[in-house]
């Protein structure tokens, strides 16, 4: 049975089952690879994506839960307002080391000032502890993210 | 940049292995490492005068990276400083991973191709620069012919040779066909740092761009066409063997195409990494656990204490400690480390193509060539007929040091058609680990007239290097785990420093960031905070007081007291600790400020480094990497920690190997002081400041003497003292 999303603005139908988590959907059938798998156990965020403008994490997200469902994916997140800041704010800052979290940090943030356009430090604390960065980029992270919502240039 | 790019490691690089290890650890490599890529080729118009650098006639310059980029930006930094000696074009370069080949891309510290203890920059610091400007002077050489006049009176600069006198110029690219025929020059001049246009200026990493839109490319995200997707799962218990597999519960499962049963492994092959999960869900698996299901961690203690208890290899000794010890007022204490897992975030995989004459494989390691000797063994192949395609790496910190991952690889590959991408799930990378090993350091030592006159200190661990790099353990002395240990910077007229060589049984031990001197200056440091209380004196204080023949450590030692505004009032139950390191080659002080609550948590309120590591490539980098080698480090001192029972690993994934996160970071700053000296390292080194000044802010908070990792918050309750 073909399962339907709308991905990225664009209607995807492949075949899998209900169950099976949209992470997987994403990495191993669609070859959309900037989505990354960390834990497993929505313990580490590196698989955040966007369901209607949320941040879910999509390794315990079965893609029967989100059809017909705007998933958004850091391949396109760049092209939302907030998606373009965080972009903008982490090169700026140079808060990327080896960045495999980063797609999911990226996702996060985008998401907060989605929803907060000027957070504050528990506001970040709260949208952010979900995500691990094992290179340790938290201080920038909370700079880049503070940047982005000031539009400030570095 | 691209850092896809590696498939042309055919196109642009072959060679053969070197003969194993050569030569003795720390001793400058062979020349090798300049030699020419390929024999000059004058037929395609392209300009290759070395491994590292290759010229197209449109001025393209490709640069070949003899390091692999894990996160601590050395890709920009090997950038930066070919094409300073270079006077490159910084607008027209290109990256590519390096290829397997010893000979051109081994490390001139450790002598085979790999990335780890902190050595990318000092190894290739002298053959990057020779590489640069030995191009640089062929193709000034080539102009300076094409005009007649003398190469001294033509200048570069961003691609470009000017003769100054007439006018004339010619691109890098124009001049590649040319200068392709060209021998490299011998002992050319480098350039004098005052000169320098990009060493030392804060540039953007090049790598980074695609890490902000999901295009960069890890070893997990390689894709081959047509293979399909495994996930394995070992004995729990180290060394243990598979015994009964029913897998008829498994093959229902869609999607799931096969199941591999080796003799120490079960991997589960399908459509996709979750038909492949959910197969190896429903595998029904007897283990043969072996004789190393008795094993546990107290059993582990027990002996290394025990093992601590005896004399070992003496590593140093100077004055005589006999009488060093005999005098004055003595103290003793022993410190622990735990094992820890690595944790990379992205988690080990391979994707292997075996066919029978032939394996490629797309990963990300830190140690190109031995993989590929690896995998050619388990692929029972000649190493030529085994391509090695190097990634970015999510994350290295020495788990990548081992081959381990692609040889498992390797072997399921050998049992399926066509190419098969292989991924640990996070459980299996914990509990499959070659972990930090154990460590037991004791040290005695005495005090006369506040002054340390003897010290005596017996470091107890594993020997990784005997099984890293056997040229380099000599004399039963393992080099790593004494280092930061044989040149602790304070003027102490008495030391002996002894090495007892402990294997952990069954627990298979390796590298992890910060590496011998995370166990040595969190030894030392504590211990100095110790002696200065003893002694009655502050402990910025008494260091400083044995400082007098080091300008380097008194200089950052000062600096960060004065940041981190040490001295000043702090609340009850709030500390500052401080923590001196000598490792890797730089100079760098540490205050940690952290608060313990009544119930004995840890709250981490800001921390300060400072650091000298000579002349600093790209100051920002090293800005960052000690931001995120402290985390690393606090990270493990808070919570790091594995432990054994059965035989096997009891921690399995975030939720019980806890990692920092951003609510719990302190504040921190990091200040690089200005060096014309020769760069040190910087990778490790915030990993290893972290935790002693940790521990001695909570000293000076609570003064209960913490002597174990992780720190134990039991033992930090209100009221509780040492």
């Amino acid at each position: 049975m073909a399962t339907t999303l709308i991905i990225n603005g664009e209607t995807k139908s492949f075949e899998a089952p209900p169950d099976m988590p949209l992470l997987w959907v994403l990495r191993d059938i669609l070859g959309m690879t900037g989505t990354k798998f960390g834990c497993g156990i929505a313990q580490c965020g590196a698989c955040t994506v966007h369901v209607d403008g949320k941040a879910v994490r999509s390794c315990v997200l079965p893609v029967g839960a989100v059809t017909n469902r705007a998933v958004t994916t850091i391949e396109h997140v760049g092209s939302t307002p907030a998606g373009a800041k965080v972009q903008k704010a982490w090169l700026d800052a140079e808060v990327i080391q080896c960045g495999y979290c980063q797609s999911g940090q990226i996702m996060s943030a985008a998401a907060l000032l989605a929803a907060t356009p000027h957070p504050d430090d528990s506001d970040i604390d709260a949208a952010m502890a979900g995500n691990i960065c094992r290179c340790g980029t938290y201080v920038r992270i909370r700079e880049a993210i503070k940047q982005a919502a000031n539009g400030r240039q570095s | 940049m691209n850092a896809h790019n590696s498939v042309s490691r055919r196109a642009l690089l072959t060679g053969g292995l070197a003969g194993g290890f050569l030569l003795a650890f720390h001793l400058p490599l062979r020349a090798a490492v300049n030699e020419p890529v390929q024999p000059p080729d004058t037929t395609d118009g392209k300009f290759t005068p070395n491994a590292f650098i290759r010229i197209d006639p449109d001025g393209m310059t490709t640069l070949v990276m003899p390091q692999v980029e894990m996160g601590q930006g050395i890709y920009t930094a090997v950038s930066m400083i070919l094409a300073e000696e270079l006077d490159g074009d910084w607008s027209k370069v290109r990256l590519l991973h390096a290829p397997a080949n010893e000979k051109l891309y081994g490390n001139p510290i450790f002598i085979i191709q790999a990335t780890g203890g902190s050595t990318s920059v000092r190894a290739f610091w002298k053959p990057l620069r020779e590489a640069g400007a030995s191009a640089r002077a062929m193709l000034v050489q080539t102009a300076a012919t094409q005009w007649g006049v003398d190469p001294l009176s033509c200048t570069t600069s961003k691609g470009v040779v000017t003769h100054k006198e007439s006018g004339r110029m010619l691109t890098y690219g124009a001049l590649a066909a040319a200068a392709s025929g060209q021998t490299p020059p011998k002992d050319v001049p480098l350039k004098d740092p005052k000169d320098f246009v990009y060493i030392g200026r804060p540039f953007k990493r090049l790598d980074t761009p695609d890490k902000v839109n999901g295009k960069a490319v890890y070893g997990i995200d390689a894709i081959v066409p047509d293979m399909k997707f495994a996930t394995l799962a070992q004995c729990p218990v180290f060394g243990g063997k598979v015994g009964k597999v029913d897998d008829r519960a498994a093959k229902k499962i869609p999607g799931v195409r096969k199941i591999v049963v080796l003799d120490d492994l079960v991997a589960v092959v399908g459509d996709h990494m979750w038909a492949a999960k959910k197969g190896l869900d429903a595998l029904v698996i007897e283990w043969n656990e072996g004789p190393n299901a008795k094993i546990n961690s107290k059993a582990i203690w027990d002996d290394l204490r025990a093992a601590s208890a005896k004399d070992g290899v003496v590593a140093k000794s100077t004055g005589d400690i006999a009488k060093g010890l005999a005098s004055g007022e003595k103290l003793e204490a022993s410190f622990e480390l735990p094992f820890l897992a690595h944790a990379t975030m992205e988690p080990l995989n391979a994707t292997v193509h075996c066919k029978p004459d032939s394996c490629e494989i797309w990963t990300g390691t830190q140690i190109m060539a031995r993989v590929q000797s690896e995998a050619a063994k388990a692929a029972g192949l000649p190493i030529e007929k085994v391509i090695v395609n190097n990634h970015l790496l999510g994350g290295g910190f020495g788990r990548k040091l081992e081959p381990d991952m692609v040889v498992a690889a390797v072997r399921i590959a050998k049992q399926v058609d066509g190419p098969v991408k292989v991924v640990w799930t996070r459980e299996e990378d914990i509990q499959h680990d070659v972990y930090r090993p154990v460590y037991r350091d004791t040290i005695a030592a005495t005090l006369s007239d506040g002054r340390i006159v003897g010290w005596k200190y017996r470091i107890a661990g594993a020997a990784i290097i005997a099984r890293w790099l056997p040229p380099a353990f000599q004399k039963g002395i393992d080099i790593d785990a004494i280092d930061s240990a044989t040149d602790v910077p304070y003027d102490i007229p008495n030391v002996h420093v002894e090495y007892v060589r402990a294997e952990p049984p069954a627990v298979p031990t390796g590298f992890w960031r910060g590496v011998g001197p995370n166990n040595n200056v969190f030894a030392v440091e504590c211990f100095i905070d110790e002696l200065a209380r003893k002694a009655g004196k502050d402990p910025v204080e008494f260091r400083r007081g044995m400082l007098a023949q080091q300008p380097r450590f008194l200089s950052v030692l000062n600096l960060a007291a004065e940041k981190a505004n040490w001295g000043q009032q702090l609340p009850a139950r709030v500390g500052r600790g401080v923590c001196l390191q000598p490792s890797f080659g730089s100079f760098i002080a540490t205050v940690v400020e952290a608060e313990v609550d009544e119930q004995g948590e840890i709250n981490l309120r800001r921390a300060t480094s400072v650091v000298d590591t000579g002349i600093a490539v790209n100051p920002d980098t090293i800005v960052a990497q000690v931001e995120g080698g402290l985390i690393f480090g606090l990270t493990a001192a808070l919570y790091g920690e594995i432990t054994i029972d059965k035989g096997r690993v009891q921690q399995s994934n975030f939720n019980d190997y806890r990692m920092l996160r951003i609510n719990q970071t302190p504040k921190i700053e990091v200040h690089v002081v200005k060096s014309g000296e020769a760069p040190g390292g910087i990778g490790e080194t915030g990993t290893t400041a972290g935790p002693p000044a940790l521990r001695n802010a909570i000293y000076a908070a609570t003064g209960v003497a913490l002597r174990r990792l992780p720190l134990d918050r039991k033992l930090l309750a209100a009221g509780k003292k040492a």
